[in-house]
């Protein structure tokens, strides 16, 4: 941490976008960080346990995180997230489309650099 | 030197927007360069929908908005010598075949071919008591449901040879998604069936067009944080594919949407899992070594994709059938109305249990929580304050007795009268259900047919 780059707590959603996609009763997020120097801090706290932790309240049986640090981006394999998959849910979103943004709100710690320059949380960092 | 080869896709999912292929021909068309169009329209479901739809009559089981989204495009293309590849066979190829070759006859065309692959369909052949349970769908309970369809993801190769045998339009049923892509760059480039990078390029390119607008801002965008132009005409993608396997993604001219890489890295990541190990039927596809380098506006190279050997054994992807769901809402608004909502939801509950219902059920508060929730309702129990002024309630119950789900809907029905204060707005309905589970087969037991007709002899 230095004076000019403090380090803050924001959602997840302040530094990184993601996409949600299906396979049967498997679900994967992906995590992008829009500035690389989220990556590092992202690796260190969003461990598979803690995104199994996220989703056990829907059942998830298992969380793989695979790293792509040539594109700077992370992907999450959450298994029996869906309560059976599109065609066996009762869920509206069967698909699991939604729950990026679910895995998007959970709080990071960051240096202010790493936010979007759209982010309300940013104060006066370049 | 060898020119590249242009790939565009046209829809990538069955309802997507009709009029997206539209631009992707018209761009290809003063490009000028070889190129094939691809539309991905099935589901894991939808063939099952298509088969049960069939059953009922023999021109039906394939893609329902078929014509409309072809009339647009077929004469061009044809004139234009641009391949059309598309999975709206369904459950029904050949009836897919002749629907185009009446669309040819009205718009006057001559000398159409029209290629058709067959064999994806194995449930006459293989008992799927023999087959291996896709890994992650081993928890999928099909309970005694009733076999609808049986399907393998074939490979490439039937649609490369129905292309070998001159076929401007070339309809399958489950096909790969990215081996729909795939197949028009091995029939131009005389690529090998083992050149596994030359293949897992081809694949790569197929796995970020499969989805259309989704590699071009489609379910991308949000204000603020990833603005798009013009989300109301997001263009669709086109790859171009160098013969050593270079590939640049791009979008149809003078649309919206962009391509960047940030739309190229959500998409690449869509439905994958290992990024090492991106299983296809045609190659394993590496990309966890993957680079991308912006060459101008809406162009970014995909650099760094490597691919080893193809799997041994192919996914069908089988559904069952025989249950029902039901369907529920009413809304509540004003003061009070997540105690309203809570009240009614409870009621609801005891409702199915007072009849005996045999029904699994859900119910959402629409407003509170609704996507993100567990079947059990975890975080609607959450603090909440005094909540929304505006809260829908949706029961979803689910069954294999038909009479007890539609009388689980309709129990939402009765509230307009028997409910709390202020309830109004329901609607119910009730539908089949299809459930999904996937298998390994070896590619041995699976035979594919691959034919080329004139349109004219199908009439």
């Amino acid at each position: 941490m230095t004076f000019e780059d403090p380090i803050i707590r924001v959602p997840l959603h302040e530094v990184a976008h993601g996409r949600a996609g299906d396979k049967g009763n498997r679900l994967n997020i992906s995590v992008i960080p829009y500035k690389e120097v989220a990556f590092a801090p992202i690796a260190e706290q969003l461990t598979a346990e803690r995104v199994h932790d996220i989703f056990r309240y829907r059942g998830t049986t298992r969380v793989q995180r695979y790293d792509l640090p040539k594109l700077a981006s992370f992907n999450f394999v959450i298994d029996n997230v869906l309560e059976g998959g599109v065609n066996s849910s009762l869920n509206l979103d069967g698909h699991g489309k939604t729950l990026s943004f679910r895995l998007l709100a959970v709080e990071v710690e960051v240096p202010e650099s790493a936010l979007h320059s759209a982010s309300p949380y940013r104060r006066g960092v370049q | 030197m060898t020119t590249s080869f242009l790939i565009g896709n046209g829809s990538g999912f069955s309802g997507d927007r009709i009029d997206a292929p539209i631009p992707v021909v018209k761009t290809l068309v003063a490009d000028g360069r070889p190129s094939a169009i691809f539309f991905e329209v099935l589901g894991e479901r939808t063939v099952a929908l298509a088969q049960l739809e069939r059953t009922a009559s023999n021109d039906s089981g394939y893609e329902p908005m078929l014509e409309p989204l072809l009339e647009p495009i077929l004469k061009d293309c044809f004139e234009n010598g641009i391949k059309i590849i598309g999975n709206f066979g369904g459950a029904n190829p050949m009836g897919a075949a002749r629907c185009i070759s009446r669309l040819a006859r009205k718009l006057k065309l001559t000398g159409l071919r029209i290629g058709v692959v067959t064999g994806d369909d194995i449930r006459e052949r293989i008992s799927l008591d023999d087959l291996e349970v896709y890994e992650a769908d081993e928890g999928i309970d099909v309970h005694d449901g009733t076999l609808v369809s049986a399907n393998a993801y074939l490979d490439a190769q039937p649609l490369v040879e129905a292309l070998a045998k001159g076929a401007d339009v070339v309809v399958c049923g489950r096909t790969g998604d990215p081996s729909l892509a795939l197949a028009p760059l091995i029939h131009h480039f005389g690529w090998s069936a083992d050149d596994w990078d030359l293949l897992a390029a081809g694949a790569t390119a197929g796995h970020l067009l499969e989805c259309g607008s989704q590699v071009c801002g489609g379910v991308f965008f949000e204000p603020g944080y990833k603005e798009i132009p013009c989300p109301e005409n997001i263009g669709f993608p086109i790859a171009e594919i160098g013969a050593d396997g270079a590939v640049i993604i791009g979008k149809a001219a003078d649309t919206g949407g962009l391509v960047d890489a940030r739309t190229i890295k959500e998409q690449l990541l869509y439905e994958i899992h290992d990024p090492a190990q991106y299983i296809t039927p045609d190659v394993t596809v590496d990309l966890s070594g993957v680079t991308l380098q912006q060459l101008s506006e809406d162009r970014v190279q995909i650099l760094g994709v490597s691919g080893t050997a193809r799997p041994e054994k192919l996914k069908v992807t089988a559904c069952f059938g025989g249950s029902y769901l039901g369907e529920g809402e009413v809304s509540v608004a004003g003061p009070n109305a997540l105690a309203r909502a809570r009240a009614t939801r409870q009621v609801l509950h005891d409702r199915l249990k007072f009849r005996g219902l045999d029904v699994t059920a859900r119910c959402d508060l629409i407003g509170i929580s609704s996507a993100h929730d567990s079947d059990a309702g975890v975080l609607s129990l959450e603090d909440y304050g005094p909540g929304p002024s505006d809260i829908r309630i949706r029961l979803a119950a689910a069954g294999s007795n038909r009479s007890h789900v539609e009388q689980s809907a309709r129990e939402v029905l009765a509230l307009l009268c028997c409910g709390t204060a202020g309830t109004g707005g329901a609607r119910w309905r009730v539908t089949r259900r299809v459930v999904t589970r996937s298998y390994l087969a070896e590619r041995a037991a699976i035979q594919t047919q691959s034919q080329c007709f004139a349109s004219e002899d199908l009439l």
